[in-house]
């Protein structure tokens, strides 16, 4: 009888818990098509159908006769007629596997997967079981620990294999009136599947590990991977076991939608394992949603038993070959062929490189750049601030991290919500590098900008009369008056406390409507302290 | 002036017919219209005409010169449809889309722009074929029930419209082309128009005397026997089937027709309901090679749509006319001579083998090894592709869905027991039962890889030297739908697939051609199998072969005078109904 750790924090020893990732997500099949759906469908807005009402729906698409793209596109989920592959899903997945550094299979196959579900329309699933089109590749992602979360470690996730597949629909279960609800708005869609070798050893492993992931197909074109809808999906396979022995029975936990419950459903499903057998009790081989509202998971009900799928080699789709240089076949139609090393020439920037990037030419901290990638909008915005500004990339960095992102995320918005553009920030940037306002007042112009009622960074300064006081003459007799009202406070500089001062400071700063610089004060206090 | 007094004569012919027969249109008076505009030098009358006679290039040739506009063609051809609709050959009529693309036709035409040799032509197309807008049953209950109208064309089918060809209609089938007789479909068994013909009734008089006429129509053989009676019967001048282990050949040969299984990969099957992806042609039945020819020209070409279509460019071609075949090796499989094969074409077989070595060619004895394992094998992999296929009619996006709604499950067990009959049942079993992980390697694997084997076999043939193989069609004639249902459509297609179904096994192409008539007085057609991709020399070949053997017309004068009877009686017996 094995024995397993007794606490929380011994189960988190790395060895001692593996798990494997499944990665989903999706691309446009018909590309332009889809784009032309959710239009199309706005006005029912990804309302669901009721079962019953689902044989009639595309016909009543058919007949208000929209865009033909349409129907043929919900046609070809409802096929009655034989599949074709998508040139683009090709090219995403073989860039998607060469930003993952996988070998690319110059052939690969395509197989059916049976099984009889409401959002399956064709009753089987084409995917890629016996060849898929990418394997053996690895995702490098790094997180930041420590103190202030100022060490980046880096770790790798081993990419056993990547796989075109079809998407389902959605069916949606209503246990009140006991009906079910599909969705098949996604049915057929093309959709990548990522299968990552055991190599992680915690939520927030994973969590990071598929924020990378996402950062690189974002940065790929390959999909826009939200998360919210759906766009990536995650499978989680966990298991536990003792370090030294063989991995444990797994159980898989489906359709994880965020980074945040991803990381919180292993956790949790760790735990529950590591409870399980120190209870002695079993694991099984199951299948386990996540409850976000209660914060577990629970075995899913509706794959009940062992599935035998069937599975055999699609007869519509003959194998995909792919060439590189030296394979190109001598005057092969460039729209019927598709070249590996054509596809790598055109790799965008990784986000790893963009980040190396941005810790050397702006002399960054590394924690600084992830902040900046992780936030979706926000380095491009910084990019933006930075062509139009004077100002240093560290205080550019300070305003947009700290600053901005503050306020965004205190009302909960997107980086494109922003009511502050990034050439009014450059502005005010400008201001406070000239030395003409003070960085409190900068604070204060930044709300003003931030409620957004079209003024300039230089129109509220010479409103609000924020500019900093150049006037030295006037200053000076600030000074002296504030020395001749506070006699006591005088009196304590001159026997030597050097705190004083910054009372005096501060009461001529209060004197100014804080509108002059502080330095400038304390100079001119000291000056004449001293005489 | 000449042009339009012939026009008139023309028309005048039309006049007498529909003024003098109500009812009935005489075969007689058919042939002898299509004779009157032919203008060939051979224009002689009916005794002299052979089939060629009436082909769609002749009819082509009419509304080319203007002797016949589309519209009147149409309306022709849709009162023969009505005066033989007891055939059972459509199941949807497509009266009103037909007479508006003839409208549309005749307006080209009038312009002078014809859009080709199609252009005006009436066609028919099997119900397992997508047609926009017109109701695409499969003969199954799963289809009708709720009526299902798709909203594009098959590719084969927009190929043929964009020519200009009129639509006539949906032809009947056996249940999602599952059959080789036509019988067991939800609308019922198609008669074989031969059943009716004069040359088939003269011997059955000598022979009998009592039996009942009525009770002793033929098969036309299946699946695509709809489509075979709707051509035989001059309902229209080509029709669409399907073949996916003869279902196109083995009607054609019943049926007195052409019937062209096309390469593997040349012809689009977007649009086709699937069968059996892996070996599923879009078939040709028409009355003679040539007209087969321009069909597949038109329809032959890649498919955007249909990823195993050929990307080389396809041209419509004519055939040439061979004088010389002694440069041809024909290879005669000796595997196809089986004890089951009647003796009548058994002896025609080999007729026609002395025909091509008589003229030159070089007949040689070949060997096609792995025959005698093919049907096993086609039903294995046959089965398992169904099961798949068929996994889609669940009852929830389309079709027939039943009334229960416990649960999910209950719902398709009960859909899929009342949408599919008992053929299509079986063979989704059988399939699944082949495709379970434990048998998977047993069955499926070792089919294909005996497919592997047989194409091969072929490709060995093919190799040393050998142009076509000839072989028989199917065992014997047509047999009468009493003897047909003997046996169980398992057995009856496992037997009159055996020649057909190895050119779908290895994607070659195939044409029946009829030959002579038997005894009986009925078609016996004989089938050609050619390289890959060499359709149009397999076709040259048949042309030479349809060209020596001048099989004889079908003469319908006492179908159509028993139509006559037969639409009266219908009219009696609905009458009798609403009292």
């Amino acid at each position: 009888m094995p024995r397993f750790p007794p606490s929380l924090n011994s189960s988190l020893d790395l060895k001692s818990i593996l798990q494997h990732l499944q990665i989903l997500w999706y691309l446009f099949l018909m590309h332009l098509c889809l784009e032309l759906c959710r239009i199309g469908l706005s006005k029912k807005a990804f309302e669901a159908f009721h079962i019953k009402d689902v044989w009639n729906w595309p016909w009543q698409l058919w007949n208000e006769n929209w865009n033909l793209n349409i129907v043929h596109y919900i046609f070809q989920n409802l096929s009655l007629f034989v599949q074709v592959l998508n040139r683009r899903c090709v090219e995403a997945a073989v860039m998607t596997g060469l930003a993952l550094n996988c070998r690319i299979n110059k052939k690969s196959l395509f197989d059916r997967k049976h099984y009889f579900y409401a959002d399956l329309p064709a009753g089987y699933q084409i995917t890629q079981q016996r060849l898929p089109i990418a394997v053996n590749g690895s995702l490098v992602y790094s997180f930041c620990a420590g103190k202030n979360r100022s060490q980046v470690i880096n770790k790798t996730a081993r990419v056993k294999q990547i796989q075109l597949e079809q998407d389902s629909g959605k069916s949606l279960h209503d246990d009140l009136r006991s009906q079910t609800l599909i969705d098949l708005n996604r049915a057929g869609v093309g959709l990548l599947e990522v299968v990552l070798e055991p190599d992680m050893s915690c939520g927030e492993e994973a969590a990071t590990a598929v924020r990378e992931l996402q950062l690189i197909l974002q940065a790929l074109g390959t999909s826009q991977a939200n998360m919210a809808e759906g766009q990536l999906r995650v499978d989680a396979n966990i298991s536990v076991h003792h370090p030294g022995e063989p991995l444990g029975v797994r159980t898989e936990v489906k359709n994880l939608n965020s980074a945040r419950f991803l990381a919180k459903a292993i956790d949790y499903e760790i735990q529950r394992q590591i409870n399980e057998l120190e209870n002695g009790g079993e694991i099984l081989n199951e299948t386990r949603s996540f409850d976000s509202k209660l914060g577990c998971t629970i075995p899913m009900r509706d794959k009940e038993g062992k599935q035998d799928y069937r599975f055999m080699p699609e007869p519509n789709l003959p194998p995909l070959l792919l060439y590189d240089t030296e394979s190109l076949p001598a005057g092969a139609d460039p729209q019927q062929v598709i070249d590996i090393d054509r596809i790598r020439e055109q790799l965008p920037e990784l986000p790893s490189v963009t980040r190396e990037k941005l810790v050397q030419q702006y002399g960054m901290l590394p924690e600084h750049s992830f902040t900046l990638l992780n936030e979706v909008g926000l380095l491009e915005f910084f990019q933006n601030v930075m062509k139009e500004t004077r100002a240093e990339p560290k205080k550019v960095t300070s305003w947009v991290l700290n600053t901005l992102l503050g306020f965004l995320k205190q009302q909960n918005l997107a980086v494109s919500e922003s009511p502050v553009t990034p050439s009014a920030l450059a502005e005010l940037l400008n201001l406070l590098d000239r030395k003409a306002i003070s960085s409190s007042a900068a604070k204060q112009v930044f709300e003003e900008l931030w409620r957004n009622e079209g003024k300039t960074p230089a129109q509220i300064v010479s409103e609000k009369k924020l500019e900093l006081m150049q006037d030295q003459e006037a200053l000076e007799q600030l000074c002296h008056a504030v020395m001749e009202g506070h006699p006591q406070v005088v009196m304590d500089v001159k026997k030597g406390n050097p705190r004083a001062i910054n009372k005096l400071i501060g009461l001529v700063r209060k004197a100014t409507l804080s509108r002059a610089d502080p330095t400038v004060i304390k100079e001119i206090l000291e000056k004449k302290l001293a005489s | 002036m000449q042009f339009d007094q012939s026009k008139c004569s023309v028309l005048k012919g039309f006049v007498t017919i529909k003024d003098g027969c109500a009812h009935v249109v005489p075969a007689a008076a058919v042939d002898l219209y299509f004779c009157s505009v032919s203008p060939g030098p051979c224009g002689g009358r009916l005794s002299t005409r052979t089939m060629l006679g009436r082909t769609l290039r002749e009819v082509s040739a009419a509304l080319k010169q203007g002797h016949i506009t589309p519209t009147e063609l149409c309306q022709k051809c849709l009162s023969i449809i009505k005066k033989t609709k007891f055939l059972n050959a459509y199941i949807t009529v497509s009266e009103e889309v037909a007479l508006k693309q003839a409208e549309e036709s005749e307006k080209r035409y009038k312009k002078g722009h014809s859009l080709g040799d199609l252009d005006g032509i009436p066609i028919a197309v099997k119900d397992n074929f997508s047609t926009s807008g017109i109701e695409t049953t499969c003969a199954s209950n799963m289809l009708r029930g709720k009526g299902y109208v798709p909203p594009y064309n098959a590719t084969v089918v927009q190929k043929l419209l964009d020519q200009g060809a009129l639509l006539m209609g949906k032809t009947n089938l056996d249940e999602f082309a599952m059959g080789s007789g036509s019988t067991d479909g939800v609308f019922g068994p198609v008669k074989n128009p031969w059943s009716y013909s004069k040359q088939y009734r003269e011997k059955r008089k000598q022979k009998s005397h009592c039996e009942n006429e009525d009770s002793n129509w033929l098969i036309t053989g299946g699946s695509s026997g709809g489509s075979a009676a709707a051509v035989s019967a001059f309902t229209c001048f080509a029709a669409l089937g399907s073949d996916t282990g003869g279902s196109t050949r083995n009607p054609a040969a019943h049926c007195g027709l052409v019937g062209l299984k096309p390469s593997y990969g040349l012809v689009s099957r977007h649009g086709l309901i699937p069968l059996v992806n892996s070996m599923d042609v879009p078939g040709i039945l028409t009355r003679c090679v040539d007209d087969a020819a321009i069909v597949l020209g038109v329809l032959a070409g890649h498919d955007p749509k249909d990823s195993t279509t050929i990307q080389d460019p396809v041209k419509p071609f004519v055939l040439p006319s061979l004088t010389d075949v002694s440069k041809l090796c024909i290879g005669i499989p000796k595997e196809y001579l089986t004890p089951e094969l009647s003796s009548e074409v058994r002896s025609l077989w080999s007729k026609a083998a002395n025909l091509f070595e008589s003229e030159g060619a070089k007949v040689i004895e070949v060997s096609l090894p792995h025959t005698s394992y093919s049907i096993v094998c086609y039903h294995v992999l046959c089965t398992s592709e169904v099961a798949s296929n068929m996994a889609r009619f669940d009852g929830l996006e389309y079709g027939h869905r039943c009334d229960i709604d416990v649960s999910t499950e209950a719902m398709y067990a009960a859909t899929r027991r009342e949408g599919f009959n008992d053929v299509v049942r079986g063979r989704i079993l059988s399939g699944n039962f082949f495709l379970l992980k434990e048998n998977y390697e047993n069955y499926f694997v070792k089919a294909q890889k005996v497919r592997r084997l047989i194409a091969n076999d072929f490709v060995t043939v093919f190799n040393s030297g050998v142009d076509v193989l000839l072989t028989p069609t199917t065992l014997s004639e047509a047999v009468p739908y009493t003897e047909f249902i003997k046996e169980d459509n398992r057995t009856r297609s496992a037997q009159d697939d055996i020649f057909t179904q190895a050119a779908n096994m290895a994607g070659l192409p195939a044409v029946s051609v009829p030959m002579a008539l038997s005894n009986q007085g009925l078609p016996i057609g004989l089938q050609f199998i050619g390289r890959a991709f060499c359709d149009q020399e397999l076709l040259t070949i048949a042309k030479w072969f349809e060209k020596q053997v001048q099989f004889p017309v079908i003469q319908l004068q006492e179908l159509m005078d028993d139509c006559s009877s037969v639409f009266e009686n219908e009219k009696l017996a609905s009458v009798s109904l609403k009292q």
